[in-house]
């Protein structure tokens, strides 16, 4: 039921104003902040209007930070993850959902379950395993009485290490299994008495279908992966060729330790840097993320 | 143009059975309608022939040859379905020329076959077009162009036409039979409705609980059922079913509360005294004094005559009757029954005993009438 009353009107439109207000308020700080030189950005109180600074800021911060190299390799990662995440979520879903073999739902459950296990977990074992790759199957090997020798494979400051450890998502596969579900089975039939096999039927049929899932998954993704802070801080230590951008972000913020200057502006200029990829990838794909989410196109 | 040929063909979902041994030889060539009430397994024996379920026992061959193993693509079958199952991603040229896509066919050539097709079905302007840009009409053509290109040996019809408004249903049906005479391909169509099955068939396949009950022409379905099943399914109303005893000296059935239904006992030499169930056409029943009486219910109205319904000895009767009457309803009412048209079931199976009918015809009407205007 849907009401109209004035008072009610006010409240909810004082809480919306309000909410608005806490969301952009830091964001507004940090745009400030970056706008200043270093003298403004330490009085107190902080001024709360841009200053004329801004460019030199950015300009200071993208050489501090060593941007032009560390920029690409996020992008490197963010796009080999998520590209990486779409295409297995994808395979696995049309597993599950379009064949049938023993122990399916088992590995379904298996996959689902890993959704309540996040990357912070498990993550010793994952970087035994980044370190030698193959060590679980030499382990498999010496276990079944074999005495053979893998070679050593690490996967340690490499864009493999940083990408494939986070490649699975269980969400991924959620998600594509939800709407594989809603793709009748007449088309399915369909595709199969036009003659298309299953690899055919998926590419041709299935994934263009699962085009809007595949934005709504790409953003998530994107985000997620750019913002990775512990896995690249823990396997990469070649940080002049390997550093994520939110690492470098780290070392622009000043640390009290070890006694620095409180550059803020450097610091919040790198910020905006940092935030940009993520912003505008939210911003080109939002349309299609809410489409995808709420899936009523088909 | 292949002809199919079903052996004992059996479906089980687990214990359950659904299809209890069907045997039906179609000639290359024909248009067999499988009739039925929904979960009579007529769906199930279609999809066995498309290869989309598998064949618990029996043999399905099309063309002379054992289909059992082969995959849908390689068993020469193309496939209308209910809700038209349309790739709504792809264009209509895309959608109708899918198959030859991944038959491996020049882009050209493609281009010209679905032109010829789509020009066939009047979708020549609508091939850039998505299927959701389509009415319900137009995607059934769709759905049969991507059927058509194919040029299979069997065409398949899964109750294409139940998704279409009435109106439609009746232009849908006329294009079928059309394309049907055109291409001569062998085609087999399942539906529930008794209409369709009777204008669109050269055959009819009347299937019920898994069982076939009777195979024949519409003719032969309409005017000779093989059991009340069919009898009571086939024809608009199904045919009048009254259970009684037959005395067979006197060519009289009495009914249960001792009325007394005349039939030609010539036509009918082998009924002796026992109970039967006797069945007439709504359309060979007139309102006159004398015969059946009962009480009568309501009556539908179709414009040129009216269906009225009637309760007589405890059953339910209806009868097929020119312009309009006026009767309220608990009314008493009577029937007078043309004896040549009655025809007689065994009561306690339900199969048509031995003997012939006359063919029913709409009442108060000779085909002479006709000859004189």
């Amino acid at each position: 039921m849907i009401e109209r009353t004035p008072i009610l009107d006010f409240l909810t439109h004082a809480l919306l104003v309000l909410s608005f207000v806490a969301l952009l308020m830091p964001m507004w700080i940090v745009f400030v902040a970056a706008t200043h030189d270093f003298h403004t950005v330490n009085q107190v109180p902080m001024p709360l209007l841009p200053g004329g600074h801004f460019f030199e800021n950015l300009a200071a911060a993208w050489e501090r930070g060593n941007f032009g190299r560390v920029m690409v390799n996020s992008l490197v990662v963010a796009l080999g993850i998520t590209g990486g995440k779409i295409v297995i979520a994808a395979l696995s879903a049309f597993s599950i959902v379009y064949f049938r073999y023993r122990l399916r739902m088992l590995m379904f459950w298996l996959i689902f379950i890993t959704l309540m296990l996040p990357l912070e977990v498990r993550i010793v074992p994952t970087y035994a395993v980044a370190a030698d790759a193959l060590r679980p199957f030499q382990g498999m090997l010496d276990f079944a009485g074999f005495s053979v020798d893998l070679p050593e494979w690490n996967l340690l400051n490499s864009y493999s290490g940083l990408i494939l450890p986070l490649i699975a998502t269980a969400t991924g596969t959620f998600l594509y299994r939800q709407f594989f579900l809603t793709v009748p089975d007449e088309l399915t039939e369909a595709a199969k008495m036009d003659g298309a096999g299953p690899i055919r039927f998926f590419l041709e049929v299935l994934m263009p279908l699962s085009k809007t899932n595949m934005a709504a998954l790409a953003t998530i993704m994107f985000v997620w992966s750019w913002n990775q802070y512990l896995w690249p801080l823990l396997v990469v230590t070649d940080h002049q060729n390997y550093a994520t951008a939110t690492m470098q972000l780290q070392k622009i913020v000043p640390g009290p330790l070890f006694g620095e200057p409180p550059v803020w502006n450097v610091a919040m200029a790198a910020n905006l840097i940092v935030m940009f990829p993520p912003v505008l990838v939210t911003i080109l794909l939002q349309r299609w993320f809410v489409r995808g989410l709420i899936q009523t196109d088909k | 143009m292949a002809e199919i040929a079903l052996r004992g063909v059996r479906k089980s979902y687990g214990k359950t059975e659904v299809v209890h041994g069907v045997d039906l030889d179609i000639a290359a060539g024909e248009l067999v309608v499988i009739l039925g009430p929904s979960g009579c397994g007529k769906s199930t024996l279609l999809r066995m022939v498309a290869g989309l379920e598998t064949i618990t026992s029996g043999e399905i061959s099309i063309g002379g040859a054992i289909v059992n193993r082969l995959e849908p693509r390689r068993r020469g079958c193309a496939m209308v379905f209910q809700n038209y199952a349309l790739y709504p991603h792809m264009t209509v040229a895309e959608n109708i020329g899918y198959s030859l896509k991944i038959a491996g066919l020049s882009r050209a050539e493609r281009r010209a076959r679905v032109g010829k097709v789509a020009a066939s079905l009047g979708l020549t302007e609508f091939l850039e077009r998505k299927p959701g840009q389509l009415s319900g009409g137009q995607r059934q053509r769709v759905a049969m162009g991507r059927a058509m290109i194919r040029e299979p040996r069997v065409f398949l019809y899964d109750e294409p036409l139940s998704n279409l408004d009435a109106r439609l249903r009746v232009a849908m049906r006329v294009e079928i039979r059309k394309l049907h005479q055109r291409l001569a391909t062998t085609t087999l169509f399942v539906t529930h409705d008794q209409v369709e099955a009777m204008t669109l068939a050269d055959r009819i396949v009347v299937m019920n609980k898994g069982v076939v009950e009777q195979v024949g022409t519409p003719q032969d379905v309409y005017n000779r059922p093989e059991s009340t099943y069919v009898a009571g399914f086939i024809g608009a109303p199904g045919l009048n079913l009254l259970h009684g005893i037959a005395d067979s000296d006197q060519g009289v059935v009495t009914l249960r509360d001792g009325q007394r239904l005349a039939f030609d006992r010539a036509r009918w030499p082998e009924i002796g005294h026992g109970p039967v169930i006797a069945g007439f056409r709504a359309e060979g029943v007139m309102l006159a004094a004398g015969g059946l009486t009962g009480r009568f219910d309501f009556a539908e109205e179709l414009g040129a005559a009216q269906l009225i319904h009637a309760t007589i000895a405890g059953e339910t009767v209806i009868a097929h009757v020119a312009g309009a009457t006026r009767l309220a309803g608990g009314e008493p009412v009577s029937f007078a029954v043309d004896p040549a048209q009655v025809q007689l079931f065994d009561a306690s199976t339900g199969r048509r005993l031995a003997g012939e009918n006359g063919a029913a015809q709409p009442a108060g009407l000779d085909i002479r009438d006709f000859a004189a205007v």
